[in-house]
């Protein structure tokens, strides 16, 4: 194994911090970016939630922003449109993915296995320097004419091969950022296998490592399809073949010259990426949890075989149920059985992620801090995401529910809930040794606990309004005899939407300023076991002063007879 | 960061007792009005359904819903008691334990049960909502495009897509109790024919041509929802349902046909 001790040489400042092929630089890069791009997102998400509670209301200030969106201050239905589908793509492709897979993925791999730095450091620059040009090309959609794509982020053909130009900016952003993906997870895929340090066997291994390589596996082999997908997409639009637009359409009373192609194509070819992606988004998180619990439990992890054998079932089974979002789509009601059954299954192997999480904290000696709470909040929260899965699973349930908000609070459980809480426990874990300095504890957690009402406050009632009928990507619901009386619910939910953005406010300036003035962090401020600790707060340009070896597992806490509670990977037992 | 972290957790009582009544009142209040307010529930719960399968799709629900109710009150439950239960405290460190592959066996067992049975009832359900449909005595053809439902009956010959066919735009009118097969096709992009009280949901895709089958059985006025994204007008996409007597059913037809 190619670990040697590096012998690297100091670099100038462009080297070190702007075009670096270190991994903890570009993880930190891919951190700072993903979390402007969360931002922004969580911007998008504050205009659609002023349309849902004030439908028509004036917004002054948003007439100097978009004159055409909102003119007057009022919101017009296609800017709506753009809103959600940008909300969408961007929480997504550039928010959720790369933070926890790119942010993470880059400075935990190297770190955690005991490796100097990645085994392509240069692909892996490369891999973030298409991630800034994909965001822009994206955004790019806003100054075309008629505006960005307005497909929503599952741009389902044949609306998004006929609307304006902005869905061919979407389109090319899409397949950038793919290629970053698929960068990203060939490097990871071969630093894990090759690069591990001398001992770091396999069932040695952290979950966070286990999640990261079998979501590299994910993406490695789902995200081509989507490549794929989309450049098709982008010949419709472009280049007037038909691989998603059949035969006598009429839009706008004009007769389309196209012929032979398959609506439903995109759909399974979408979601054939789309549907691993939500593991892709998941996995991680998972991992992270499954670090913290153990080190603040002050417990080994319950159950490690079971929980790497359940991360892979998921994987796999993740590939086999892309059909589930299609069941009122047209396809054969036959097809509809097959996936609800796989679909189905997938609630085993999570469901023992839950009780190893559980049996885990069962005769442990629980520790408060901010990654804790973050994890437990994930775990508590998550379980509603997964739980409402098996509503959207059960065919018939789903007729009724699908395209409802019933699925939008589901997949913002799951996404928020689950992604993002993950992704706030591993910020306030690693940042210590991101950048050697402590976050503020105690206004860490109040952020933890203030994100946890809100997020219930806004997210709880979108499955009253699924179950009211109320359907997804509306403008104004108000029209619906069926809707008109969930204005007051809606109303409350905006509010609670904006408090729960002021609530981000708090992480943002503890973060900030916690990088620069925070108290300075030792090697291991949280006492535990893995390799990234054992290496200074933040590490070296090749991470260890001398090549590691590991002896045991990864959660060695409290073992009997020994004076501290915790038994490092590097140290004999 | 608190530099004490490592210190046992004592709960601050008075705090406990704060959030404890705070998250009672919470539960408490909405519930009871919930189980009172009869008019209320029905306001923030499904539209009635008025379809012969309607009924068969809210049972389901709310068997999908006592079950992971149980296990959501069961699993926080469990957390929360934990949390409690296993704070750091002083003279009782953690157990050193690395799993128990009978409990494994048991919670990967168990909980394929339930979803296996839950899939089995879905099945049912879905096979007859899905299924080959019962003899119909009324045949429809929704056609959707930007931004309207085109519906098309038979005329005199008793044949769709023929001359005599009678044509309206988002009115639906259906007979109670009777059976109809409705074909869902689409002119442009993608629609979705959703009627919240049927419980029934279809996309409408351009270059297919498919069907579902509708038995209301309540007469009333109701409306079409898309439930597709399908551009800016997507939003006013909406359509009326009219159930009425087979009779003034008839006559509507009849007038709708000397209008047209």
């Amino acid at each position: 194994m190619s670990t040697q001790p590096s012998t690297h040489h100091k670099l100038g400042f462009w080297r070190t911090y702007v075009f670096s092929t270190d991994h903890k630089t570009i993880g930190i890069q891919f951190l700072f970016t993903s979390l402007v791009m969360i931002l922004f997102g969580g911007l998008l998400a504050m205009l659609i939630r002023w349309q849902l509670g004030w439908p028509g209301h004036p917004l002054p200030f948003m007439e100097k922003i978009a004159p055409n969106g909102m003119p007057g201050g009022i919101m017009v239905p296609e800017y709506y449109n753009m809103l959600f589908t940008m909300h969408g793509s961007f929480m997504i492709f550039f928010g959720i993915i790369p933070i926890l897979v790119g942010a993470f993925g880059n400075y935990l791999i190297p770190l955690k296995i005991g490796a100097p730095d990645m085994a392509f450091p240069r692909m892996n620059a490369i891999s973030y320097w298409l991630f800034p040009p994909a965001a822009l090309v994206m955004l790019s959609g806003f100054l075309m004419e008629g505006g960005a794509a307005q497909a929503g982020w599952t741009s389902y053909a044949p609306l998004s091969a006929i609307m304006g130009p902005g869905q061919t900016c979407w389109l090319i952003a899409v397949i950038i950022i793919g290629t970053s993906s698929i960068l990203g997870s060939i490097n990871y895929i071969a630093t894990i296998i090759n690069m591990r340090a001398p001992g770091m066997t396999f069932s040695r291994m952290p979950m966070s490592i286990w999640a990261l390589f079998i979501t590299a596996i994910m993406t490695l082999l789902a995200t081509p399809v989507l490549a794929s997908a989309t450049a098709m997409l982008l010949l419709d639009r472009t280049l007037g073949t038909s691989f998603f637009l059949p035969a006598g359409m009429i839009v706008d009373g004009n007769a389309l010259p196209h012929s032979g192609g398959q609506v439903l194509l995109w759909q399974h070819l979408f979601w054939f990426y789309s549907h691993p992606a939500v593991y892709i988004m998941i996995l991680p998180a998972f991992g992270f949890v499954s670090d913290i619990l153990p080190n603040f439990a002050r417990k080994p992890l319950f159950g490690y075989k079971a929980m790497v054998y359940a991360t892979a079932a998921i994987a796999v089974l993740g590939f086999l149920v892309w059909a589930h979002h299609m069941f009122v789509s047209g396809m054969n009601p036959a097809l509809g059985t097959s996936f609800m059954a796989a679909t189905m299954v997938i609630a085993v192997p999570t469901g023992v992620k839950f009780f190893n999480w559980l049996a885990t904290l069962w005769r442990g000696s629980i520790r408060f801090t901010t990654p804790m709470i973050h994890a437990c909040i994930f775990i508590a929260v998550f379980l509603i995401g997964g739980l409402t899965g098996i509503f959207a699973a059960a065919l018939p349930i789903d007729i009724y529910i699908h395209d409802t908000y019933f699925i939008v609070g589901h997949l913002h459980y799951v996404l928020f809930g689950g992604s993002l809480f993950g992704a706030f426990a591993g910020i306030t874990y690693w940042f210590p040794k991101m950048f050697g300095r402590q976050m503020s504890d105690g206004l860490g957690k109040v952020h933890a606990i203030l994100t946890f009402i809100f997020f219930n406050a806004v997210m709880f009632p979108m499955f009253i309004l699924g179950i009211n009928g109320m359907p997804r990507r509306i403008y104004d619901y108000r029209q619906y005899a069926h809707l008109a009386h969930l204005e007051p619910l809606n109303r409350m939910m905006s509010v609670s939407a904006f408090l729960l953005f002021l609530t981000q406010m708090l992480f943002a300036a503890n973060f900030l300023w916690s990088v620069f003035k925070g108290r300075k962090a030792p090697e291991n401020p949280w006492e535990s076991t893995t390799l990234e600790w054992t290496t200074s707060s933040p590490p070296p340009h090749g991470n260890f002063a001398k090549t590691p070896t590991v002896y045991h597992g990864p959660y060695e806490y409290s073992v009997p007879g020994r004076k501290t509670d915790w038994l490092p990977q590097t140290q004999r037992a | 960061m608190r530099s004490d972290w490592r210190e046992p957790v004592r709960a601050p009582r008075a705090a406990l007792r704060v959030f404890g009544a705070a998250l009672g009142a919470l539960t408490v209040v909405p519930t009871s009005l919930w189980a009172q307010d009869a008019p209320a529930r029905a306001r923030y719960w499904f539209p009635p359904a008025v379809s012969s399968y309607g009924g068969k799709v809210d049972h389901l629900f709310m068997v999908v819903l006592w079950i992971t109710g149980i296990i959501f009150f069961l699993v926080e439950g469990a957390l929360l008691y934990f949390l409690i239960r296993y704070r750091r405290r002083e003279g009782q460190p953690a157990s050193y334990i690395h799993g128990h592959t009978g409990v494994e066996v048991i919670w990967t067992v168990v909980p394929a049960i339930i979803v296996v049975m839950l899939a089995f009832s879905s099945q049912r359900v879905w096979s007859y909502i899905q299924g080959p449909p019962p003899p119909h005595q009324l045949e429809i053809e929704v056609k959707a495009e930007q931004f309207a439902w085109n519906i098309r009956y038979a005329g005199a010959d008793g044949q769709l897509n023929t001359a005599d066919d009678i044509e309206t735009i988002n009115q639906l009118h259906l007979p109670v109790n009777q059976v109809v097969l409705v074909h869902v096709t689409s002119k442009d992009v993608i629609h979705s024919f959703f009627l919240p009280q049927f419980r029934i949901k279809r996309d409408a895709v351009p270059g297919l041509n498919t069907s579902i089958w509708l038995q209301p059985i309540t007469e009333g006025h109701f409306e079409i929802v898309c439930a597709e994204l399908c551009g800016l007008g997507h939003y006013r996409m909406r359509g009326f349902v009219v159930i009425e007597s087979p009779e003034a059913f008839r006559a509507w037809l009849e007038q709708t046909k000397r209008a047209g």
